[in-house]
C-alpha cells in the first residue's frame, strides 16, 4: 500500500507537473484568471487524466509498438469529449468560462506524457495513483496560480471580498499578470525546494 | 478592409501566445535563438494553414450534415496529427530543402494547442472559409511573430547576469510578461480601424 501512496506524492510535490516539470503550461496561464477557473480547469485534467491512464494500463498489452502515440491520442480525445458532454449538460457555467481549453485538454502534454512514462509501464491501480496523485498536482499549482492573481487583481479570494477592489492592480488579471505571477511562483518554489538550476 | 483588420487583429491585437496563451510550449521550449525560432514559425504558419481548411471541411462536409458534432475534438486532433505526418512525407520527396529547414519542427506541431485551438475557433465563431483562412494566417505569424522577438531578447539575456533565484525557467516567464505587456499597447487598435472604415 505504501508503494501506491507514494506514487500519489510523487506528483503533488517531487513531480508537481506545473512547477517541476513546467508541463501543460497553455491552461496553466490561460484558466487562471480565478481561483474558481483555477480549480475547475484542474479537477477537469485530473478527470481525463485518471481516466487516460486507467485504460492506456489496461490496453499496455494489446496496443501495437508503431502505432501506440495515436492510440493513446484517441483514448485521450475520448474521455475530453465525454467530459465535454458532461459539462454542457451539468455545469454549463463552467463550461463557458473555460470555453476552448476543455478540448483542448487533449493536446496538453501531461496527459500524453503521463501515458507514455508511466501508464504504459505499469498496472492499473499504479496508474490509477499516478493518475491522482499527478491530477491533484496540476489542480493545486493552478488553484494557487488563481488565487493570488484574483487577490492581487481583484481583490478577492474564491469570489469573497477581501479588500476593496480599488486597491488591486488589474493587471494580475490581465495575460501579463498570468506569466509574471507564475514567474514568481516557479522562483518561490525553486527557492523552498534548495534548487539552484544550472 | 474587413479582411485586413481581421489580419492585424489576429496578429497584433489578439496575440495567439501573448494574450489568448495558445502554443506555450513551442514558445519557451524553441525560443533560444533567432534561427531555431524562425524554422517554427515557417513551420506553424505552413501546417496551421492547411490544418484548418482541412478541419473546415471535415466540419461542414462530414459532421455537420450527419449530426456528428461530438466527434469533433477527437476528428480534428486524428485529423491534425495526420496531417502533420503526412506533410513530412510530401515535403521529404518534393522539396528536400524546404524539409530541411522544417523537418526537425514539424512532428512537435502535433501536440501545439495553437492548431488544434483554432482550427475549433475558426468552428466556433462560425467564420466563412475565406475569413478562416484570413485568421489562420494571421494567428500563425503573430505566433512566428512572437516566437522570433522572444527568441532575439533571449539571445541578449545570455550575456546578463541574473539573479540567482530566479534564473531559468521563472526569469523566461517574467520577460514573456513583459513582452505581452508591450502587446497590450496594441489593445483597441482593430475597434479604431474598424470606426476609421465605417465612416
Amino acid at each position: 500500500m505504501n508503494k501506491y501512496f507514494e506514487y500519489i506524492t510523487n506528483g503533488l510535490i517531487k513531480e508537481n507537473p506545473t512547477f517541476v516539470l513546467l508541463l501543460g503550461m497553455c491552461p496553466t496561464l490561460a484558466t487562471t484568471s480565478s481561483a474558481i477557473n483555477g480549480l475547475s480547469m484542474g479537477l477537469a485534467t485530473c478527470f481525463v487524466l485518471i481516466c487516460a491512464n486507467l485504460v492506456v494500463s489496461l490496453i499496455k498489452n494489446i496496443t501495437p509498438e508503431k502505432v501506440h502515440i495515436p492510440v493513446y491520442i484517441a483514448v485521450i480525445a475520448t474521455f475530453v469529449t465525454v467530459l465535454q458532454l458532461i459539462l454542457k449538460a451539468y455545469l454549463p457555467e463552467i463550461d463557458k468560462a473555460l470555453g476552448l481549453f476543455i478540448p483542448l485538454i487533449v493536446v496538453n502534454c501531461i496527459i500524453l506524457g503521463r501515458a507514455e512514462a508511466f501508464a504504459c509501464k505499469n498496472n492499473a491501480l499504479a496508474s490509477i495513483c499516478d493518475g491522482i496523485g499527478i491530477g491533484l498536482g496540476f489542480t493545486f499549482a493552478l488553484t494557487a496560480l488563481g488565487l493570488l492573481r484574483e487577490f492581487f487583481g481583484a481583490g478577492t479570494a474564491f469570489g469573497l471580498t477581501i479588500y476593496p477592489e480599488n486597491y488591486a492592480s488589474l493587471l494580475f488579471i490581465l495575460p501579463p499578470g498570468a506569466f509574471i505571477t507564475l514567474g514568481f511562483l516557479i522562483a518561490a518554489v525553486n527557492k523552498v525546494r534548495g534548487v539552484s538550476e544550472q | 478592409m474587413e479582411y485586413v483588420i481581421m489580419f492585424i487583429a489576429a496578429i497584433f491585437v489578439n496575440n495567439v501566445v501573448l494574450s489568448r496563451f495558445l502554443g506555450i510550449c513551442p514558445f519557451l521550449g524553441v525560443s533560444k535563438k533567432v534561427s531555431t525560432a524562425t524554422g517554427m514559425g515557417m513551420a506553424v504558419t505552413f501546417v496551421l494553414t492547411i490544418a484548418t481548411i482541412v478541419t473546415f471541411a471535415i466540419q461542414k462536409c462530414l459532421l455537420d450534415p450527419y449530426g456528428l458534432g461530438y466527434l469533433q475534438t477527437i476528428s480534428f486532433i486524428l485529423v491534425i496529427a495526420s496531417l502533420v505526418q503526412m506533410l513530412e512525407i510530401i515535403l521529404k520527396k518534393v522539396s528536400p530543402s524546404l524539409y530541411g529547414a522544417l523537418g526537425v519542427f514539424l512532428p512537435l506541431i502535433t501536440t501545439n494547442c495553437c492548431v488544434l485551438g483554432v482550427a475549433i475557433d475558426v468552428i466556433m465563431k462560425d467564420y466563412t472559409l475565406l475569413q478562416g483562412i484570413v485568421y489562420a494566417i494571421g494567428t500563425a505569424i503573430g505566433f512566428a511573430l512572437a516566437l522570433i522577438v522572444f527568441a532575439a531578447i533571449r539571445e541578449q539575456m545570455e550575456l546578463v547576469n541574473i539573479p540567482k533565484g530566479v534564473r531559468g525557467v521563472a526569469i523566461v516567464m517574467i520577460t514573456a510578461g513583459l513582452l505581452s505587456l508591450a502587446f497590450m499597447g496594441f489593445s483597441g487598435v482593430d475597434n479604431g480601424l474598424n470606426a476609421v472604415f465605417a465612416n
